[in-house]
Formats: C-alpha cells, structure tokens, sequence
C-alpha cells in the first residue's frame, strides 16, 4: 500500500503528512498530527464529535478522507482560543456549565463557531437544529443552547 | 485501496471501465466512507470526481433551466436563493438529508446513486422532471432521475458510468413543489416515508401534477392516480382525499425497523396531502 | 465517630464556579480513552461472533498470522481456567469459551501494527460455527421448549418446575394483600413492558494496554471505575491486583456501562503475549452490539385504590432477560416498584432470565426505571378512572420519615412529599393546554450508595491543597469535591486542586456509580482535609506553647479557641504549610471507610406533548424536574444530573430500543437507527432542587445523578395519553405504535 503525501493547514500552521487512502482526516488529525480535539464517537457521521470546517465549510472529519485535505484549510477545535485567551463560546460553556464529561464538547463548540459565523443571532430552535447532528448524552442539550445564545449575544454586543 | 482525482469525466470514467475490482466515486463522500467504516465495501479503486472542474456549479442557463455539478454539496444548494426560490421541493428534500455537517458535503448525485430507496433528494427530483448526463465508455447520454434506481443500492447505470452533472428544467409559471418526509425523531432519521408534490397552477386550478413517494418500495414510486386526482381541481377536500387514497395504494413498503407496511401506507396518503397544500400555496404564490 | 455536619451558612458550597477542568475541555486538551499513544504500539481488534447462539468448533488464525505486522492473537486458549462465580462470567463474557451466547461475542482478538492491518487480520481469522437455535425475548427464554442457554446454573432461589434460563428468583413481601385488595375500590391490573436500552455514552470503551511476561501491567482506560478494572482483569488474567496499575483517563460518558470490563482483560492478553502495547478501541457498532444494555422487562404490576385514592395493596412480578449471564437487576427494580408509596400490603415476585444477548450493566438507575414505569403507569390509569388528580393522589400516599418501605426498611428523613409539593405548585402544573396536547407526572426513587473509598489530601509547601480522590470525573465532581474541601478548611476553591490517582496511589474505590461519588468521595474529602487542619491547629499549638485542645480551625487559620487560651494572631495555612518541614514534617490526611449513610434521592417530573393525530408524531412541549438533592453542593452540576436524566428518559419512553431480528442478530448498531434525543427533538428542560439534607453526609448531600431517569418513562407514557387519548404499556411508544393505537380506538 503506497502512502500519500498531504499537505495541508490546520488552525493557520502548514502541516504535512502520510496517509493511506483509506484513513479518514479525523484518523490523521489525530494519529498523525497529535490533534486529538476531535474525537470518534461513531464513525458514521451521526455524532459531530469529530467535526472539524474544511475551507469554512462544517463537516464530520469522519466522512473526509486525509488524502482530500491536500491544499485545504482545517480549522479544529485546537484552533478556537487565541493563545490563552478563551472564545466566547468556550467562556460560556464553562460559565453555563454546559458540559459534563465534555466528549461533545470539541465538536459542538467547533459547530456552533461555524453557526455564529453564518448567523450571529440566530433563535434558540435555530441553534437546536444547526446542532442536531452534535450528539449529547449528558446534558440534555439545555445548558448547551443557553451557552450559545449568550455567547452570540456577547458577540454582537463586542461586534 | 487506489485513489484517483482524475482531472475529466471522461477520465474518471476510462478509469472506472477499466478496472478490474470494486469501484466507487467520491464526491461528498456520506455514503462511501460510512459504507467503508462498517465494512460493506472496500473499494480497490476509489475515483475522487471534486478534482474536475465544474463540479462545483450552479448555473442558470439563458433558457432558465439550471444546471448543477457532481459535487455542490447541500448546504451550497439550500444557501442559493434563486435554485430555492425555483425548486423549494428539490432544495429541501436535499436539505433534510443527515446533519449540517452531512449537508457540506453530501450531494444530489451521491443521494442518487447511493440507491436508497428512503433517499430524501429523489422524490423531489422526479418530481421536478430532473435529468441527469451520464458519461461513460459509450459515450454521453442524458437520463432521467427516476430512471436512475433499480432497487436497494442499485442504479441501472452500468460499469465505467458516472454522472457528471444534474439539471432541472425551467420553473415556468405558476409553479410550486414540495417535499415532505416522516421520521420518528426532529432531525438525523433516514425518511421512514417521502412525499414530493410539483404542481402547477392556473389561476386556483391545478393542470400539471406529479407526486412521488420514496421509502414506500424497492425505489421511488411516481405516483400517475394521485397526479390525476389533482389535475383539474383546485385542490378541495374531496381531491385531497383522492389523492391521499391514491399515495397510500401506491404503497409496496416493508415492515422494518424504522416502520410497518400499516403505518407507512397510512402516512403516505397524510404527507401527499400536507405537501399537496405546500405546493399549491407555492404555486399559488409564485409570480 | 459522629461526623460534624452543617447545613446552611455556607460560604463556597451552594456557588457555581468554574469546574478546574474546564479548559482542559473546551481546548481539546482533556485526554480520554483513545487519546493515549505508546511508542511501538500495536493495535487490537476483536473478532466477533455473527451468530447468536453457537459452538466454537475452531479457530484457526493462521492466515492472519502470517500477514507482516501481524504480532499476535488471542483466543479463551490464552486464559486461565478454573475461575468460579462472576469472575467466571466476566472471563466468558470478554472472550467466549466453547459457546459464542450473543451477536457480537468476541471469540478472538488480533494485534497488529497498524489499525487497518489488525482489521484486515481480523478478516483472514477462520472461524467454525455450529448455530445453536437462539431467544432474544425474556418471556419466551421462560416458555418450554426454550434453548437452554446455560443448564444447571440456575441458583438455589429458583423453584422446582422452571426452565433452566431461569437463573434467580426473588420474593418477598409484607401486609395481607387478599384483605388490602378487598378493602379497594377500585383493583386494576396491567402488564407492562420495556425494551433494552444502552446508556449510550459518545465515547466508545477505549484503553492503552501494557502486560509483561512477568504479570505486571499498566493501563489507560477510560472508565467509570478503574480499581473495579484492576480487580476484574487480574481476576480475568489470573494476575495480582497489585501488579496492574490502572490509570483513569478523562472519561466520555458511563450512566453504568463503564462500571467492568470488556475489552481490556483482551487488550492485556495480546500485549502479553506481542510483548509491545496494545491499543484497542470499540466501534459503536461494537458498543451497541457486545458492551453492557440495560435489561428487557416484562412487568405484572396490580393496585388496588379507594374512591379517595387512598392505596391499599400493591402487587408487582417482574421478569428480565440481562443478557447470556445472571444479574438483571430484578432486585434494585422490585425494591424502587412501591418505593413512593406507604400501602399496608405489598408482594414483590421477580425472575432473572437468560436470553441470547450481551451481559447487561448498570445503567442509571438499574431497574427502577423499569419498574417506574409500570407502578407509574398504573397509578395514572388508575387516577383517571376514578376521577382523581395525580400528584394529590401520590401525595396523600407518599412515603415519608418513618413510613416502612416497600422494600422493607424504616425510612429515615426524605424529601418524597417536598418534591410532590414543589410540582403541584410549580406553574407548569397549572399551565392550559391545547388540542392534541397532554401533560403526564410521575415520581422515582433511587436508594443511592456508599461503596468504599479511599481519599488522600495533601498540603502544599504554599498552604494549596492537592486532594486526590478515586472516583473519575464524569460530569463536574472535581469541582463539588474542591468546593466542599475548600468549606471544610475554610480556604478558596481556587486553591485546591483535585486529581484523579491511578490504583496504584489510593486504596480501594469503588466506581462513580451509584450516585455515590458526591456523597462517598466528598464524605472522604471532608474527612481527610480536616485530618489536616486538625493536624495543623497541633503544629500551631505547639508553636504558641497550648494544648491541641485549645485551637481551632476557622477561615482557613489556626485560632485561639478563645481569650483564655490566650492572644496569639491567627496562623493562616500558609504560614504552617511553609515551616510544616521544621516543625514535624510534611502534612497528608487520609480517609478510608465505606459509608453506609446515603440517603436515597426521590424526584417527581412534569412534562406536556403533543401528539399527532394523523402519524403518531410524539414532540415533547414542556419538561420539569423536581428533584430532592439533599444539599446541592454546586447546582449547575446538580441541575446537568436533573437534565440528563430526562433526556435519557424521553429517549427511552419515544425511540430508543435493541431491535433483534428472527436471526438473533442486532439489527440496529449504529446512531442512526438507535435513536437517541438530538438537540431539535428536545425543549428547555426546567428544574427544581429541593433539598431536604441527608443526616448521613456532613453537608446534607444526597446523589442526584440516578434518580432523574425514573420518572421519564410513566410521565411521558401518562402524557401520550392525554394527548392522544391512547394508553401504551410498552416502550418505545415509537409513532408506529401510538398511530395503531389510535387507529384501534376508532
């Protein structure tokens, strides 16, 4: 089996692997960049633990093959802070308490990034669909929207 | 597993012809990468078609008839505000398909081919009189969607055949469509019954109607009694009853484990007349 | 030694700070199960049985052998014999032995060098079935004529006359239930039925193995539990507790299921016998298909209640498949089913079955919701024939201080009533409603649990605090034990820091389950820190010359207990930690007990759907949880239990089940067709903690995280039915089922 070279920008760095053309980008991010942010909860594309944006566009990093991120941009959730500062969203996360064991958490926060990105005020059932494909088996979503919903409004305050 | 990114159809499709073992095309990559995760296929030759250029578009022709590429994904397709204003039905069947994530990446072609007979973007599609181009070691040949599936994963398209883009005609006037699908839960069900309705009306009075079912047998189901019940009416009650009686007996649906044959041909016949009324307020509505 | 205990004027407990771990996880930075990296480290994959039911004739593994990179394979072969009991059961649920019970089984395992060269391994591995006819369904494992899935295993509990998969029964009771029935006005009697569920946690099981040929090994897993790992997996191996050193990672979600062991006895074995690291992670196919789901029920439940709702008998027969093993939690279930209720009569009946399906685990609650919904269910019907509002009627029967339970015992002080007051105050009781739409309630009862611990605090050279519990952090915990160390010693939150130690730094703890870790592990906590204040006013004592017995501990200072024993300035934990080395050396606190003083945590819930006529559609509108948390150390925390508890509930009661062909096989083994609440399909979910305080905690803390399933399942069932006018007594109430029950009604 013959590896292939990608290149390829992860959260601004250039980056470069090998990768068998079977291997997912999540397997790559994880196993061959260290960046185990994301996470595999299913490998079907029915959890968003693994999402990741490719060139700004949200997608499960289990349904992108490594080779396919050849001259992509990626931005995952190692990406979100800035140095040390925190997000808004991930303040508000940990201010609502809106995770418990925080295996969602990566894939949620990098999905709701893409949502506010898209839609700075969006309505609570907005917030509930963009992330019906960010499965949580812990909180039962509540604490989770009210985080988003407070972070898009210190957003468009800041804005 | 060899991996190709042709820079042609034509080459994608020479590929394709020539090889000797499995063979899959990449465009979103929502149903392949799931069916290789659980081991349904391994692909000896895995032909990536986002390479080709084209692929990508949208375009309104001079005849207003639109003109897709292989692989725009469907969050491209639902943020395009004169495809949605054209063909709501087509969009938001496309649209309901797996979670946003899904939606930047998944595609008309790749829902097509996949051969599911609950596909979401189909029914629509027939509906719409969409036609596909297919390229292949015979040449080119324009196909229509409904003429596409066979049965569960299956496709009439033959070895070395790939699609290289979709189109759908012109709305014309007082046009309007809708697609309406049942799951259990809000979100991330595959359908366990669809309904696409296209009408078109003159003044309150239907003259052109397709409906079309999916998830209801092997493969989408056009639905010739229920356009009738419809065409020359203006969509009252007792036309709405027609129609719905028509949806459900046009049902050959399974008992499985989203659904039974009682409960799917039920909802048939309750979706026609839901997205019956969708589409004619559309229609009704459109300039 | 009585344990100091306060229940108000708190300084740090009852506040919502930043969880310590916080930016671990929303950075990406926490590490789980499948997040550890070995040099030179293989990967594993199992090999599972299709079959439901079938002899193991012969495994040949040579092909996969001779691929490059191929390192090692397992089979029961490289197992010790001879183990007895659950040890024995644990052993053949992780790799069959000559029997494959249940799709999915494992019957081998393979390392390799690469992930996709292990599953291509895996693939060449040859094994020879002989099918074996199967049964999937609890009352017909019951029926003659059955495959007998274990014969003679039966324990001595089972009357005579019983098929073989009968493995326990369970009967007790107390009252005289002939009079208690004649004295009713009203007898109804139903049966009612569940199917199995998985905890459904996001993170699949993962660990990061490492055994020598000298039997000492190293572990990363995520689990719930990791001194339960350690012993399960010696046991498995036949290897020393002490020789495994178990290290817990961040794990992603348990409910349960991460309580024993699947995969790392395996994982263990192949490293063993490869000599390198074994990494082995789950699918979730392979979570649904071959971890631990909670049991199928089939429940006979009867009441008898006066015109005045006043109940007087209760009689319940529960019957539950755990899988190809015993311990479907019958006991648990029968002793939650009355548990709500003081009724002079009750009868209890219980039958653990066999089935060709993989070995149940807890899964929150294990039983009660089971057994909610029935008695839940029936007090609803029972309500509506008589006219009768249903939280008034729970009320005038509740259980309280000094009420004989159920299940035998004097309960001590609960808070039954309190959260029975809370709903029908609550403004979502009074709130109208509209065509098609329905509002159900019910009550649960989840008796909680002590369960050894073993804590350690220790201070730092700069008067911070290290205090290192056993209990994973599954859902904030760090955070409540920080808040109730930092009120004990009187010193910020900010300043104590909370690990999670490996077996090899604590004794023995039990796992978090059980709500017991806010309770156990916080008891311990409290115990522990104050060894060192305790320790600390001698060190002061000694500096000024007085007896220990005449300082005190206050605000994080050594005092003068009063004028008396004269006027020396406050000594802060600082100024003692930085001499601790000259003046007696350096200062830990331990504490090890298994305390029996939980308090079981009763919770009532409120919740409004709507139901479409025309296809059964089930939304959920509306959702209130009341909840008795005894003291809410931090209530955001205590809130997410509530919360998540529902969820899990409303899944269960709508969508959620393991499907199982006439083939025995699982038919639906990934998310999409094991439907589990999305975000859209969920409202806000709005709570309410009463706290009645459990005399047995020095802080009045009672474990939340069970109890909030219990009620979901009979409140949903009972709103279905003003909803939509039908009654279902078996779940899932999925639209197909609640369109025919429309439909029949006519």
């Amino acid at each position: 089996m013959t590896l292939i070279h990608v290149t390829t920008t992860v959260n601004g760095d250039e980056v470069e692997f090998l990768a068998d053309p079977r291997e997912t980008l999540l397997d790559c991010l994880r196993d061959k960049l260290g960046l185990t942010g994301a996470k595999e909860g299913c490998g079907t594309g029915d959890c968003g633990a693994c999402s990741v944006t490719v060139d700004g566009r949200l997608v499960c990093s289990c349904l992108v093959l490594g080779v396919e991120a050849q001259g992509k941009t990626i931005e995952t959730v190692e990406g979100i802070a800035d140095g040390e500062k925190l997000h808004p969203l991930q303040r508000k996360f940990i201010e609502h308490a809106a995770l418990q064991c925080g295996i969602c958490t990566p894939g949620i926060l990098v999905a709701a990034k893409a949502l506010l990105a898209q839609n700075p005020d969006p309505t609570e059932e907005e917030v509930r669909y963009w992330l019906a494909g960010n499965l949580c088996r812990c909180t039962g979503y509540d604490k989770i929207i009210r985080a988003v919903l407070d972070a898009a409004a210190e957003m468009r305050e800041g804005a | 597993m060899r991996y190709h990114t042709p820079a042609t159809f034509e080459e994608a499709s020479a590929i394709a012809a020539g090889a000797t073992g499995v063979t899959r095309f990449l465009a979103g990559g929502t149903d392949v990468l799931v069916q290789m995760r659980a081991d349904i296929v391994t692909p000896d030759d895995l032909i990536d078609i986002k390479h080709i250029p084209g692929v990508k578009d949208i375009v309104q022709e001079d005849d207003k008839c639109w003109s897709i590429g292989a692989a725009v994904a469907g969050a491209e397709l639902t943020a395009h505000a004169g495809l949605c204003a054209d063909w709501p039905g087509v969009i938001e069947g496309m649209g309901l398909v797996g979670s946003t994530q899904v939606q930047g990446r998944a595609t008309l072609i790749g829902n097509l081919c996949n051969g599911s007979p609950a596909a979401d973007s189909v029914p629509g599609l027939a509906a719409a009189g969409a036609e596909v181009s297919v390229v292949g070691p015979k040449g080119a040949r324009q196909v229509k969607v409904e003429d596409i599936p066979t049965g569960p994963g299956r496709t009439t398209l033959a070895k070395g055949e790939v699609i290289s883009g979709i189109y759908l005609p012109p709305r014309g006037k007082g046009g309007g469509d809708a697609y309406l699908r049942f799951i259990p839960r809000t979100e991330m069900d595959i359908a366990v019954v669809g309904c696409a309705v296209n009408l078109r009306v003159v003044g309150d009075k239907i003259t052109e109607a397709r409906v079309v079912l999916g998830a209801v047998a092997p493969t989408i189901v056009v639905v010739e009694d229920a356009a009738k019940a419809l065409i020359g009416s203006t969509l009252d009650e007792a036309a709405l009853e027609t129609l719905a009686a028509a949806a459900s007996a046009a049902c050959k649906p399974i008992n499985d484990k989203r659904g039974t044959i009682a409960f799917r041909t039920d909802v048939a016949g309750v979706l026609a007349r839901r997205a019956a009324k969708i589409a004619y307020d559309r229609a009704r509505g459109a300039k | 030694m009585p344990l100091d205990s306060k229940t108000t004027g708190f300084k740090y407990i009852g506040t919502r700070p930043d969880r310590p771990d916080g930016i671990d996880k929303v950075t990406g930075k926490a590490r789980y199960g499948a997040d550890a990296y070995a040099p030179g480290m293989l990967h594993g994959v199992m090999i599972r049985s299709p079959h439901a039911h079938a002899k193991i004739k012969r495994i040949d593994a040579s092909k996969a052998l001779a691929l490059k990179g191929v390192k090692a394979v397992v089979t029961r072969a490289d197992f010790p014999t001879g183990l007895e009991g659950e040890d024995w059961n644990i052993q053949e649920n992780c790799m069959a032995g000559e029997v494959a019970l249940y799709d999915g089984h494992a019957v081998a395992a393979v390392a390799a060098t690469s992930l996709l060269l292990a599953r291509e391994a895996a693939k060449l591995i040859e094994v020879e079935y002989e099918v074996l006819p199967h049964v999937t369904d609890v009352d017909e494992a019951m029926k003659p004529g059955a495959p007998a899935i274990r014969a003679g295993a039966a324990d001595y509990s089972v009357p005579e006359g019983l098929h073989p998969n009968v493995m326990r029964y369970i009967e007790y009771g107390h009252g005289d239930l002939e009079a208690g029935f004649a004295a009713a006005d009203l007898v109804m009697e139903n049966t009612y039925k569940t199917e199995a569920t998985h905890q459904g946690y996001i993170e699949p099981h993962a660990c990061l193995a490492q055994l020598g040929s000298d039997g000492k090994g190293e572990m990363w897993v995520c689990t719930q539990g990791h001194w339960f790992i350690r012993r399960m997996s010696a046991a498995v191996l036949g290897i020393d507790v002490a020789n495994l050193r178990v290290t817990p990672s961040e794990i992603g979600g348990g409910f349960g299921g991460k309580t024993t062991v699947f995969i790392e006895p395996v994982a263990l074995a192949l490293s063993r016998k490869a000599g390198k690291p074994v990494k082995m992670v789950m699918t979730r196919s392979e979570v649904l298909r071959a971890t631990g789901p909670t049991s199928s029920s089939s429940i006979d439940v009867k009441m008898g209640m006066k015109k005045d709702g006043t109940m007087t008998a209760a009689k319940v027969t529960m019957r539950m498949q755990g899988g190809a093993f015993p311990m479907a939690p019958i006991d648990s279930a029968l002793d939650c089913a009355f548990s709500c209720y003081n009724i002079p009569a009750v009868h209890h009946e219980g039958y653990d079955v066999l089935a060709n399906r993989p070995k149940q685990a807890a899964y929150r609650a294990p039983g009660s919701p089971m057994a909610a919904f029935a008695t839940e269910s029936l007090v609803d019907e029972m309500c509506r024939a008589l006219g009768l509002d249903p939280l008034k009627t729970r009320l005038k029967n509740a259980s309280r201080e000094g009420t004989k339970a159920s299940f035998g015992p004097t309960f001590p002080r609960i808070g039954l009533v309190e959260t029975l007051e809370a709903a029908l105050a609550h403004p979502h009781y009074a709130a109208p409603l509209g065509p098609n739409k329905g509002r159900g309630v019910a009550s649960g009862y989840w008796m909680n649990w002590g369960g050894e611990t073993s804590v350690s605090a220790a201070l730092g050279e700069d008067g911070s605090m290290t205090v290192s519990v056993g209990t994973p952090d599954i859902g904030g915990s760090r955070a409540s034990m920080a808040l109730m160390a930092a009120e004990a010693l009187g010193i910020p939150y900010e300043n104590v820091r909370v690990n999670i130690a490996d077996t090899g730094s604590l004794g023995v703890n039990e796992p978090t389950h059980g709500s017991r870790a806010t309770y156990a592990t916080g008891l311990a906590t409290i115990e522990a820190v104050k060894q060192i204040s305790t320790k600390l006013c001698q060190r002061a004592a000694d500096k000024w010359g007085i007896p220990a017995e005449a300082v005190i501990w206050e605000d994080g200072c050594a005092k003068p207990s009063g004028l008396n024993a004269g006027e020396f300035p406050p000594l802060t934990i600082g100024e003692l930690a930085a001499e601790m080395g000259g003046t007696g050396g350096p200062i830990s606190g331990h504490f090890e007990a298994t305390p029996s003083g939980h308090g079981g945590s009763f919770g009532t819930h409120i919740v409004d759907v709507e139901v479409d006529p025309e296809t059964g559609h089930t939304s959920v509108l509306r959702y209130t949880v009341v909840q008795d948390a005894g003291k809410a150390i931090h209530p955001a925390y205590v809130e997410g239990q509530f919360q998540g508890g529902a969820a899990q509930g409303i899944g269960w009661a709508l969508n959620e089940e393991y499907i199982y062909g006439a083939d025995g096989r699982l038919q639906n083994t990934v998310f999409l067709d094991y439907r589990i609440p999305v975000a859209s399909d969920l409202p806000m979910i709005d709570t309410v903690i009463v706290e009645v305080p459990n005399p047995g905690h020095p802080y009045g803390v009672r474990g939340v995280g069970e109890t909030g399933i219990t009620p979901p399942l009979p409140a949903v069932a009972n709103a279905v039915h003003g909803a939509a006018g039908v009654r279902l007594r078996s779940l899932p109430m999925s639209p197909p089922r609640i369109l025919a029950a429309i439909k029949a009604k006519g």
